[in-house]
C-alpha cells in the first residue's frame, strides 16, 4: 500500500520535465517523413548548402580535396609514388584532381598516378591515355554513363522549361501561374501550399538546381558530394521526367479540346423562356419528341395519363415536366434539362418555368445558357397580357440579355389558333422587335418564327399549306441550328457552380455534383477546390448527358461523382475551382447595377435578394457611390440620395453570408447578378470590385 | 403591462410603477429605460453574514433594491431584461453605491424615476399598456430549401428557427430524390413550428411563399395533424384583426414614403441633417423615427430627436416610431434611422450633400 501512496503522491512534475521542451516545436521538425517522400519535399537548406559549396568555396574545396588526397596517400592507400620534388608532387595532385573531374571516382588512384607520370604531368594527355588503355575500357564505361545521364536529365528540364515558358506565354492551360513560377529557376520556391500538385513542383525545382549546378561544377568539383550519387538523387532526376510525361498530357487545353471535341458538333446551351402558358414546355417537348428523343411508346404512355386527368393538351410538356406537382398544376417549376442534336450543333436545351413565382429558377437556367428561345403567344389577348409590364415576356427578355444572352430567336407559338394568320405575326413582329432593340438586342441576331408547338408545325418540317403561303422560311430546327456557339473561355482557371448535389444514382458512396463548367476543363482524377467550403475533392466520375468521359470543358453541362466532401456540407451556389487560382469569396461587393423600370427608388439600406447563378441570397444596397450615364458610363451624380428608374449606378451591396464570386471583367458569366425584391426583378448588375 | 400608478411632475420629473406581463414588455421596458434613470424593483441578492465566532454563511435574500441604471442589456431571443447599476438607496443588506444588477421578472412591479420624462417615453407607457395590441401571430416565410419560422408581436419580429435543406432538383428520368428531399424539408419545418410556437398564446400562423410551396406544406401539415388526431381550427376574424396592427401602419409609412421619393424626390428626405432642416421649414407632413435612436447613450443625441418629434407634432404632422425589431424599422436604421415626407416641396434640400457620416 505504501508503495502504491508513493507513486500517487509523486511529483510528475518533476520525473517528465524533458517532456515540457518538446512542446516548442512540431513533431515535423524532428523526425523526417518516410524516406520515399523526402525526395520530393524540398527542403531550403540543401539547396543552400550547394550553391554555396558549388560558387564560393571552390578553391578552398580543392585544396580541401588535395588535401585528402595527400592524406590518402601518405597514410591509407600505399600507392607507388615515385619520390618526387614538393613541385612535381604539387603538379601530380593537380593533374590527378583534373582526371577525377572528368572521370569521376571511378578513376582509381593508382592508375591515375601512373598515367601522369608517364605523360610527364600533362593532363590531357594523362587522360586521352587513360580512356584509351584497355584495362580503363570498364572505367571509361562507367564514365560514359555518367556524361550521357548528365545531359539527358538536362534536355528534360529543358523540355519542362520549354514547354512552361511556351504554357505560360500563350494562355491555353488550365493551371498557368504556378508552374510560370517554377520556370524561373533562379526563383527561390516559395511554395508551403499543400495543395495536390504543388508538392511535386519544389521537388522538381531542387532536382533542376542540382541538375545545373552539377552541370557547371562537375569540372571543377571532383568526385560529387556523396549526396549527388545517392538513390535520391536519381529519384530526384526520375521526377521531372514524370512530371513531365504528366504534365505533357494535362497541359494543352485547346489541342486536348480539339483532339476530344473535333469530330462532335459544336456545344450550345439553350435555355428556352417566355410568359407562363406561352407553350414552352409543349413545343419543347414536341421538339424533342419528333427528334426522336423521346420513343413513341413512352409518348403513348404520356397521352394515356394525360388523357386520365382531362389535360390531353400537356402530353408533350409532360416530357419535360416530370414531377407529380409540375404534371398536376400544368406548369413548370423548375428548369428542365435535355439534349438534342441539330445539323452542326449538339443543343442542351433548359426548358425555364415561367411563372412569375419561379422566376429565380429561370434565372438560374438563363445563367447557364449561351442563346435563348423566346416563346410568345400568338392567340388573341395571350400575346398582350404577356408583354404588357408584369408579364413574363418583358422581363424574361430583359433578364436574359442582362444575363449575358445576345442571341435570341422568338418563337410565335400557337399560330394555328388564329388561322396562320399573316398579319397577326407580323403585328407581333413589329410590336416585339421595338421592344426587344430598345432591350439590347442587335437586330441581326433575333430572328422570328411561327410555329404551333401542339401541332408540331414547322418544328422540324414546314408542310402547312396555309403557312406555306406566306412563310417560307427556315423552321425552328433550322434556325436553331444558325446559332453561333459563344467562344468559351477554355484557357481561364476552372470553375463550376455547383447548381445540384445529391446522391449518385450507381450505388456508390460518392456524392454527385451537377453544374456547368464556366471555364477550363477538367479530368477525372483532378483534385478541387470546394469553396467557400474550403476542401478538396477529387473528381471519380465525369458524366455528360449521363455518359461517363475522361475529362469536360468549359460551356458542358456536367455531373461529377467526387469523392472527399460530405453531401450535406455542400450548399448550392458553391464554386469547384482550380486549387491553384481559387474563386472569391465575399460578403460585399461593389457593382454596376442598370435600374429597370421600378416603383420604389433604390435608397442606401434597401432590402434586396440577390440572385447569382444557382444561387438567391438576401442582401442590402449598402451604399451609392454614384450614378453614371446610362450609355457614356460617365458619373452624373456622386452620393446620390436615391436611384430612381431607368438609371445607372454603382453601389455597394451587402450580402447576408458570404458567396463565391468573381470580377466581370474576369469572368463574364461570373460577374453577372440579377437584384429583385418584392417579388419583381429591379436591376442587373455587374460585379467590379470584391470588397 | 400594467400601470399601477404613474407620478409625474410639471417639470417633467417623476416616478411610474408597472408590472410587465408578456415578452414584449421586456422589450418597451428597455425601450422606457435609459441610462441614468433609478428603478426600484424586487430583486434576490446574496448576502456575506459573519457570525460572532468569525465562521460566514451566505444567503440568497429577496429584497426591494434602488439602483441607478448603467449598463442595460436586452437579450431578443428570450426577451429578459438586465440591469445593472449602483444601489442609491439604504437597505439592510446591500451598501450603498454598492453595485447590482436587477432583472426585470415578469409580473413583478417595478417602479421608473427620470429625471425627465418625454413625450416619447410617455407614449411609449401608453402603447404598451394598451391590451388590445397582443395579438401573436406566428409567420413561416418559405421557398423552396429554406424556409424561416418568425414570431410577430406588435413591436417585435423575432426569428425563432431558419431551416435550410439542399433539395436535388428534378431529373431527366428521375424526380424520386426530388420528392424525398422536398418530404424531409416539410418535416423539418413542421417541427420547428411544434416547438417553438407556444398554441396558447399564439392565435394564428401565417404561411407564406412564392409558388406552391405555401399549398403544399399547409396540405402537408394537415395531412400530419389528421394522423396525429391533432385539432386545427381556422379562425378567419383572427386574419381581418391583424389587419390593422401596429406593424402594418409602419410597413405602410415606410411604403408611401418611398413611393413620394419616387414620384417627387423633393419632398421626402433622410438623414438627421435634411430632415432637421426641413423641420426648420416646417414642412414636415410624416415624420418615421427609428426607436434605437431614443436608446442612444449620449443625453444631448437623444434629446435633439425627442425635441425633433415634439417640434413635429406641434406643427400639425404626425409621427411614428418604428420598432427596431421590425423588418420596417431595420429598414428605417439602414436610411439612417430617421425619414420625413413634407408637406410641401423643398428643392432647396436636394442640392445639398448628405453628411459622410451619416450614410455610411
Amino acid at each position: 500500500m505504501a508503495r502504491h501512496r508513493n507513486i500517487r503522491t509523486m511529483n510528475y512534475d518533476e520525473e517528465y520535465d524533458g517532456y515540457d521542451d518538446v512542446y516548442g516545436h512540431s513533431v515535423e521538425d524532428d523526425y523526417a517523413s518516410s524516406p520515399s517522400m523526402q525526395h520530393f519535399l524540398y527542403d531550403r537548406s540543401q539547396e543552400h548548402q550547394m550553391s554555396a559549396y558549388m560558387q564560393s568555396d571552390i578553391p578552398e574545396e580543392d585544396e580541401l580535396v588535395s588535401d585528402e588526397s595527400k592524406n590518402g596517400n601518405d597514410v591509407g592507400a600505399p600507392s607507388r609514388i615515385p619520390p618526387l620534388g614538393e613541385l612535381e608532387q604539387a603538379q601530380l595532385y593537380s593533374c590527378l584532381d583534373l582526371l577525377r573531374d572528368r572521370m569521376g571516382d571511378a578513376l582509381s588512384e593508382q592508375a591515375g598516378i601512373d598515367a601522369i607520370l608517364a605523360c610527364n604531368f600533362d593532363a590531357e594527355k594523362a587522360l586521352d591515355q587513360l580512356l584509351k588503355t584497355s584495362v580503363a575500357s570498364s572505367l571509361s564505361k562507367s564514365t560514359k554513363i555518367i556524361t550521357k545521364s548528365k545531359p539527358a536529365p538536362a534536355i528534360q528540364v529543358e523540355k519542362i522549361r520549354g514547354s512552361e515558358v511556351r504554357d505560360g506565354k500563350t494562355p491555353v492551360k488550365v493551371v498557368s501561374a504556378k508552374k510560370v513560377v517554377a520556370t524561373g529557376f533562379s526563383l527561390p520556391p516559395t511554395s508551403t501550399d499543400a495543395s495536390s500538385s504543388a508538392y511535386r513542383q519544389p521537388a522538381k525545382q531542387e532536382s533542376a538546381v542540382e541538375e545545373t549546378s552539377r552541370q557547371l561544377g562537375c569540372l571543377r568539383t571532383p568526385g560529387a558530394t556523396p549526396r549527388s550519387t545517392s538513390p535520391a538523387d536519381r529519384e530526384a532526376i526520375a521526377t521531372p521526367k514524370s512530371q513531365a510525361r504528366t504534365r505533357e498530357s494535362r497541359v494543352d487545353v485547346a489541342s486536348e479540346y480539339v483532339k476530344e471535341r473535333s469530330g462532335t458538333k459544336a456545344l450550345l446551351n439553350l435555355v428556352v423562356v417566355g410568359h407562363v402558358d406561352a407553350g414552352k414546355s409543349t413545343l419543347m417537348g414536341h421538339m424533342l419528341f419528333r427528334l426522336g428523343q423521346v420513343s413513341s411508346k413512352q409518348m403513348h404512355k404520356y397521352e394515356q395519363e394525360s388523357k386520365k386527368l382531362g389535360k390531353q393538351s400537356f402530353m408533350y410538356a409532360w416530357v419535360l415536366d416530370e414531377t407529380g406537382e409540375e404534371r398536376s398544376r400544368g406548369i413548370t417549376m423548375d428548369v428542365a434539362q435535355s439534349q438534342f442534336e441539330t445539323e452542326s450543333k449538339s443543343i442542351t436545351l433548359l426548358d425555364a418555368p415561367g411563372h412569375r413565382d419561379f422566376i429565380p429558377n429561370m434565372i438560374f437556367g438563363a445563367a447557364q445558357a449561351d442563346v435563348a428561345l423566346l416563346v410568345v403567344d400568338a392567340t388573341t389577348g395571350e400575346f398582350e397580357t404577356g408583354f404588357e409590364s408584369g408579364g413574363q415576356t418583358r422581363e424574361h427578355a430583359l433578364l436574359v440579355r442582362s444575363l449575358g444572352v445576345s442571341q435570341l430567336g422568338v418563337v410565335v407559338n400557337k399560330l394555328d389558333m388564329v388561322g396562320w394568320s399573316r398579319d397577326r405575326f407580323n403585328e407581333i413582329v413589329a410590336r416585339l422587335g421595338a421592344f426587344l432593340k430598345q432591350a439590347g438586342y442587335k437586330e441581326q441576331d433575333v430572328f422570328y418564327v411561327p410555329v404551333s408547338g401542339l401541332t408540331g408545325e414547322n418544328l422540324t418540317v414546314l408542310d402547312e399549306p396555309k403557312l406555306t403561303e406566306w412563310y417560307s422560311g427556315p423552321t425552328l430546327l433550322q434556325a436553331i441550328d444558325k446559332f453561333r456557339p459563344p467562344e468559351r473561355p477554355l484557357n481561364r482557371p476552372a470553375r463550376l457552380v455547383i447548381s445540384d448535389i445529391f446522391k449518385s444514382v450507381g450505388g456508390s458512396s460518392g456524392c454527385c455534383l451537377a453544374g456547368r463548367l464556366e471555364s477550363g476543363m477538367m479530368q477525372t482524377g483532378d483534385k478541387l477546390l470546394i469553396m467557400p467550403l474550403n476542401e478538396m475533392i477529387q473528381i471519380k466520375n465525369i458524366a455528360i448527358n449521363e455518359v461517363s468521359k475522361g475529362s469536360c470543358f468549359a460551356g458542358d453541362q456536367v455531373v461529377l461523382t467526387v469523392s472527399g466532401a460530405d453531401l450535406s456540407d455542400v450548399s448550392l451556389g458553391s464554386v469547384l475551382c482550380d486549387p491553384s487560382q481559387p474563386v472569391k469569396v465575399t460578403s460585399r461587393i461593389q457593382a454596376r447595377i442598370v435600374i429597370f423600370n421600378i416603383d420604389i427608388p433604390i435608397t442606401t439600406g434597401y432590402p434586396v435578394v440577390i440572385h447569382y447563378q444557382s444561387l438567391s441570397e438576401a442582401a442590402t444596397i449598402s451604399k451609392l457611390i454614384a450614378q453614371i450615364h446610362k450609355s457614356t458610363g460617365e458619373v452624373v451624380r456622386k452620393r446620390p440620395r436615391c436611384l430612381t428608374k431607368q438609371t445607372s449606378g454603382l453601389v455597394e451591396i451587402e450580402i447576408s453570408r458570404p458567396i463565391c464570386m468573381e470580377l466581370y471583367k474576369d469572368y463574364r458569366e461570373l460577374g453577372r447578378f440579377m437584384i429583385r425584391a418584392n417579388g419583381t426583378t429591379i436591376a442587373a448588375g455587374l460585379v467590379t470590385g470584391i470588397l | 403591462m400594467k400601470l399601477v400608478s404613474r407620478y409625474i411632475e410639471r417639470d417633467g420629473t417623476g416616478r411610474v410603477a408597472l408590472i410587465p406581463e408578456n415578452p414584449e414588455d421586456m422589450w418597451h421596458a428597455y425601450n422606457l429605460i435609459s441610462h441614468g434613470d433609478t428603478i426600484r424593483a424586487s430583486t434576490i441578492r446574496k448576502v456575506q453574514t459573519e457570525s460572532a465566532t468569525g465562521s460566514s454563511s451566505s444567503s440568497r435574500v429577496r429584497t426591494m433594491l434602488t439602483v441607478e441604471v448603467e449598463t442595460i442589456d436586452f437579450d431578443t431571443q428570450a426577451c429578459v431584461l438586465r440591469l445593472k447599476g449602483r444601489n442609491v438607496e439604504e437597505n439592510p443588506y446591500v451598501k450603498m453605491g454598492a453595485y447590482h444588477t436587477v432583472d426585470i421578472e415578469p409580473n413583478r412591479k417595478f417602479s421608473l424615476t427620470k429625471a425627465c420624462w418625454d413625450i416619447v417615453a410617455l407614449e411609449r407607457i401608453d402603447m404598451a399598456c394598451d391590451p388590445s395590441q397582443n395579438a401573436d401571430v406566428a409567420a413561416v416565410i418559405m421557398h423552396e430549401g429554406l424556409a424561416n419560422v418568425c414570431l410577430v408581436t406588435g413591436a417585435m419580429t423575432l426569428v425563432r428557427a431558419k431551416i435550410d435543406v439542399t433539395i436535388p432538383r428534378k431529373r431527366k428520368g428521375s424526380t424520386s430524390q426530388h420528392e424525398k428531399g422536398l418530404q424531409k424539408f416539410y418535416d423539418t419545418v413542421l417541427q420547428a413550428i411544434l416547438r417553438h410556437v407556444n398554441f396558447e398564446v399564439t392565435r394564428c400562423i401565417l404561411l407564406a411563399s412564392p409558388g406552391f410551396v405555401k399549398d403544399h406544406f399547409f396540405e402537408y401539415m394537415m395531412q400530419w395533424a389528421s394522423k396525429n388526431d391533432n385539432q386545427v381550427l381556422a379562425d378567419p376574424a383572427v386574419t381581418s384583426r391583424m389587419a390593422d396592427t401596429k406593424a402594418m401602419a409602419e410597413v405602410k409609412a415606410l411604403e408611401n414614403f418611398y413611393a413620394v421619393l419616387q414620384t417627387e424626390p423633393s419632398r421626402a428626405f433622410y438623414g438627421l441633417k435634411h430632415v432637421l432642416k426641413a423641420n426648420e421649414g416646417q414642412a414636415i407632413d410624416t415624420l418615421l423615427v427609428s426607436d434605437n435612436l431614443f436608446r442612444s447613450q449620449s443625453v444631448e443625441e437623444r434629446k435633439t430627436y425627442v425635441k425633433l418629434v415634439e417640434s413635429v407634432r406641434d406643427n400639425g404632422g404626425t409621427t411614428r416610431i418604428f420598432s427596431s425589431l421590425h423588418v420596417s424599422g431595420e429598414q428605417l436604421i439602414q436610411l439612417t434611422g430617421v425619414a420625413a415626407i413634407l408637406r410641401f416641396p423643398m428643392p432647396e434640400l436636394e442640392e445639398e450633400p448628405l453628411d459622410s457620416d451619416e450614410d455610411s
